[in-house]
C-alpha cells in the first residue's frame, strides 16, 4: 500500500503525492479535489473579516449535529416523557448538561452568525451573477435552518415549547380553505401533543441532516464562482489572489477561535442571554402564559406576523419577508455590486438593518401601543426596500453607467 | 436578544399567582414590594455554592418544605452533588417510602428514586392550592433567589385597613401581597446537625441556597469547565494570531 506504482504518477499532471495518499488518490477523487479546492484554491486577497463567518457556520453546524445526535440518544419524543427526559439529561446523564447547553448556545449563535452571513451577502451584492444559484441555495438553507430551530425549540416540551407550537398551528390554520386540515396535519391532532412531538422530532432530525447536504451544494457552488470581494470587482489576476492554504486556513482558524471564545462566554458564564426560564416549566395545556414568544432569532418575523391586522395577511407577510430575499438577484440588476460604491443602496441597507431590529423589538412587545406603528412602519420599509428601492436604485445606476461609459 | 426580564417576570408571575393565590382578583393587580438584592455565594460568573449552606438548606427542605412541596425531577442519588457520600445519600433515601407497584404497597426509596411528591402537591387535597414543584423553582420563580428569601422572611401583620381573606396570609413580597402558604419558617424550626443557630434568617438563607443549587446542580462545574476552556482558547488564540501575522507578513 505504501508504494504506489510509479507509472501512475506520470499520468497525473498535478503531481499526486506518493505513499498512502497517492494510493487512495489513484482510486478515489478525494485527494486531488481536496488539494485543488482547499490547498491551492485561489482566494481574493482583499476579503475582510466578514468572509470568515462561513467557516464559523460550518464548524457550528458540525457541533450542532454531533451534540444533537448525543442528545437524541437520551430524549423521549412523547408528551408524557419529553420534559422528564430533558431533566434526566440535565441532571443525571454524564456530561448531559454540557451537551445540552452546547446545543442551545449553538442554536442561537448559529442563527446569529447566519444573519451576519446574510447581511454580508446583501451588503456586498454577493447574490449577483454568476452567483444566483449560490444565493438561492443559501436562502433555502436559511429557511431550512429557521424551521429546524423552531422544531427543536418545541422538543423540550416546556411552556414556551407547547404554546409556541399552538401559535404556529393557529398561524397555519389561517390559510384559506385547507388551513384547518394543515393545522391538524402539523399538530397531529386537535392540539399540541404526542403527534406534534413525533412530527417535530422527525422534522428536526431530518432537516438537520438535509441542511448538511444543502451546505455541500452551497460550498460546491461557491467553488465554481469563487467568493465575491468587498469591492465587488473580481480579482484582476493571479497577483490579487492567494492560495487557500496557508493564508486563509490561518485567517479562518483565528476567526474560529474568536468565535469559540464568544461561544464559551455565553455557554459557561452568560447562559441567561439565551435561556428562557419559562421553558423550564413543564407544558401545561390548561394554563396559557400571558406572554408567548419565540426565540430571539424568530422575533423579527413574529413582529411582521403581528403587525398586519389580519391573520392571513400576517402569515403571508411573514412568509413573504423570507421569500422576497430569494428574489434579490432579479430585483437588483445594477451593474454595481458592492454597497461601498452605491451610496443610496448603502443608506437603504442601514435602514433595513434598523427596520429588522425594530421588528424584533416590536415582536417581543406584542406590537402593543406605539409598537404597533413601529412594527407596521418597519414591515412596510422591509418590503419597500426589496420591491421598490432595489429596482429603482438599479435603474438609476444603469442609466448612470450608460451616460458615462 | 435578551428581552427585558420584566416581561419574563410578568409571564411567570401570573402563573405563580394562579398557583399561590386563590383570590385571582387580587393577583390580577400583580403588585408586590421589590425584593432587596442579597449577596449569594453562587452570584456572578465566578461564584460557587457554599455546600455547607446547601446541606443545611436540605435539612430545612426535608423537615419543612417537603411536607407540601414535591421535587419530582430530583433523585435521591442527586444529593451526592451537594457533598454527601453514597452511604449518606442511601440513608436519606431509605428514610423515605415510595409506592411499590399497585395496591398502595410501599417500599424504602433507593438512590434511583425521585423525591416523592406529597398528596397536596399532586392535587389530591380538595380545595387546597397546589404548592409548586421545587425542582426548578429558583430558576422559574420571578425574582429568583432574592425573592424566595424575601418571601420566606416577609410575613407580617397586614397594614391597617387591609384584611386577609380566609386561609391566606399577608406577605409584602407575594404577588398581590397575599399568599396561601402559611409562614413556613420560624426561629428554631429545624435543628442543624452542624450546630449552626437555626434563626429564621439563617433557615431562609440556607433553604434558598439549597433551592438555587437543586435548580442548577451543575452550575459550579459549568463555571469551572468554562474557566479552563476560556484559558485554553485564549492561549490558542494568541498562537493563531502570531501564526496568521507570520503567514500574511509577505503579502501587503
Amino acid at each position: 500500500m505504501a508504494t504506489a506504482p510509479s507509472d501512475h504518477d506520470t499520468d497525473c499532471s498535478e503531481g499526486r503525492p506518493a505513499g498512502a495518499l497517492g494510493w487512495i488518490g489513484a482510486r478515489l477523487p478525494v485527494v486531488g479535489a481536496f488539494t485543488r479546492e482547499y490547498v491551492r484554491f485561489p482566494m481574493p486577497r482583499s476579503l475582510n473579516v466578514l468572509w470568515t463567518v462561513g467557516a464559523m457556520l460550518t464548524v457550528a453546524l458540525a457541533l450542532m449535529l454531533l451534540s444533537g445526535l448525543a442528545l437524541a440518544l437520551h430524549y423521549t419524543p412523547s408528551a408524557a416523557g419529553a420534559f422528564a427526559s430533558i431533566e434526566e439529561i440535565e441532571r443525571r446523564v454524564p456530561g448531559g448538561w454540557l451537551l445540552r447547553s452546547m446545543h442551545m448556545t449553538g442554536a442561537s449563535l448559529f442563527v446569529g452568525a447566519l444573519y451576519l452571513h446574510l447581511f454580508r451577502g446583501l451588503y456586498y451584492g454577493s447574490y449577483k451573477a454568476p452567483r444566483e444559484l449560490l444565493w438561492l441555495v443559501g436562502m433555502t438553507l436559511f429557511a431550512m435552518v429557521l424551521a429546524t430551530a423552531f422544531a427543536g425549540y418545541v422538543l423540550p416540551w416546556g411552556q414556551m415549547s407547547y404554546w409556541g407550537a399552538d401559535v404556529a398551528g393557529k398561524a397555519i390554520a389561517a390559510v384559506p380553505g385547507v388551513g384547518p386540515v394543515l393545522e391538524r396535519m402539523f399538530l397531529g391532532g386537535d392540539h399540541p401533543g404526542d403527534g406534534t412531538l413525533h412530527r417535530l422530532f422527525v422534522l428536526h432530525f431530518t432537516l438537520a441532516f438535509a441542511v448538511l447536504g444543502v451546505v455541500g451544494m452551497h460550498i460546491a457552488a461557491l467553488h465554481v464562482s469563487g467568493p465575491g470581494t468587498p469591492s465587488g470587482r473580481p480579482p484582476a489576476g493571479p497577483s490579487e489572489t492567494l492560495p487557500f492554504h496557508p493564508y486563509f486556513t490561518a485567517k479562518d482558524g483565528l476567526a474560529l477561535v474568536v468565535f469559540a471564545l464568544a461561544f464559551a462566554a455565553v455557554m459557561f458564564f452568560l447562559p441567561s442571554l439565551i435561556v428562557e426560564p419559562a421553558n423550564y416549566r413543564p407544558a401545561n395545556p390548561m394554563r396559557t402564559p400571558p406572554n408567548i414568544e419565540p426565540e430571539w432569532y424568530l422575533l423579527p418575523f413574529y413582529g411582521v406576523l403581528q403587525s398586519v391586522p389580519s391573520k392571513l395577511g400576517g402569515l403571508l407577510a411573514s412568509v413573504g419577508s423570507i421569500l422576497v430575499l430569494f428574489a434579490a438577484p432579479w430585483l437588483d440588476v445594477s451593474p454595481l455590486r458592492s454597497a461601498r460604491e452605491r451610496p443610496v443602496y448603502r443608506a437603504g441597507m442601514a435602514a433595513l438593518v434598523v427596520a429588522f431590529i425594530l421588528l424584533g423589538m416590536a415582536g417581543a412587545r406584542h406590537v402593543q401601543g406605539v409598537w404597533l406603528y413601529v412594527g407596521q412602519a418597519a414591515t412596510l420599509y422591509y418590503f419597500v426596500h426589496f420591491l421598490v428601492l432595489m429596482p429603482l436604485i438599479s435603474r438609476r445606476e444603469i442609466a448612470a453607467a450608460k451616460r458615462a461609459p | 436578544m435578551n428581552r427585558p426580564s420584566f416581561l419574563r417576570g410578568v409571564a411567570s408571575a401570573a402563573i405563580v399567582a394562579a398557583l399561590l393565590s386563590p383570590t385571582s382578583s387580587l393577583a390580577a393587580k400583580g403588585e408586590h414590594d421589590p425584593s432587596p438584592k442579597r449577596a449569594w455565594s453562587f452570584d456572578g460568573p465566578l461564584g460557587h455554592f457554599d455546600l455547607a449552606s446547601v446541606q443545611r438548606g436540605y435539612a430545612v427542605y426535608a423537615q419543612v418544605c417537603s411536607n407540601c412541596h414535591g421535587m419530582e425531577h430530583v433523585h435521591f442519588g442527586d444529593l451526592r452533588g451537594m457533598g454527601l457520600n453514597d452511604h449518606q445519600a442511601e440513608a436519606v433515601a431509605e428514610s423515605h417510602t415510595v409506592p411499590d407497584g399497585a395496591e398502595g404497597k410501599t417500599r424504602p426509596a433507593t438512590l434511583d428514586d425521585a423525591f416523592p411528591t406529597p398528596p397536596v402537591a399532586q392535587g389530591l387535597t380538595p380545595g387546597a392550592v397546589i404548592p409548586p414543584d421545587q425542582s426548578r423553582l429558583a430558576v422559574v420563580y420571578p425574582g429568583g433567589p432574592d425573592r424566595i428569601y424575601a418571601l420566606l422572611t416577609g410575613y407580617g401583620p397586614p397594614p391597617a385597613g387591609v384584611t386577609e381573606a380566609k386561609d391566606t396570609f399577608y406577605n409584602r413580597f407575594a404577588l398581590g401581597r397575599t399568599i396561601a402558604m402559611p409562614p413556613p419558617l420560624h426561629d428554631g424550626s429545624v435543628v442543624y446537625a452542624d450546630g449552626t443557630q437555626a434563626t429564621l434568617d439563617q433557615e431562609a438563607q440556607d433553604v434558598t441556597t439549597f433551592l438555587a443549587w437543586v435548580a442548577q446542580p451543575h452550575l459550579d462545574e459549568r463555571r469551572r469547565v468554562g474557566v479552563r476552556v476560556t484559558l485554553y482558547l485564549l492561549f490558542l488564540g494568541c498562537l493563531l494570531f502570531i501564526l496568521k501575522r507570520r503567514v500574511w507578513s509577505n503579502v501587503h
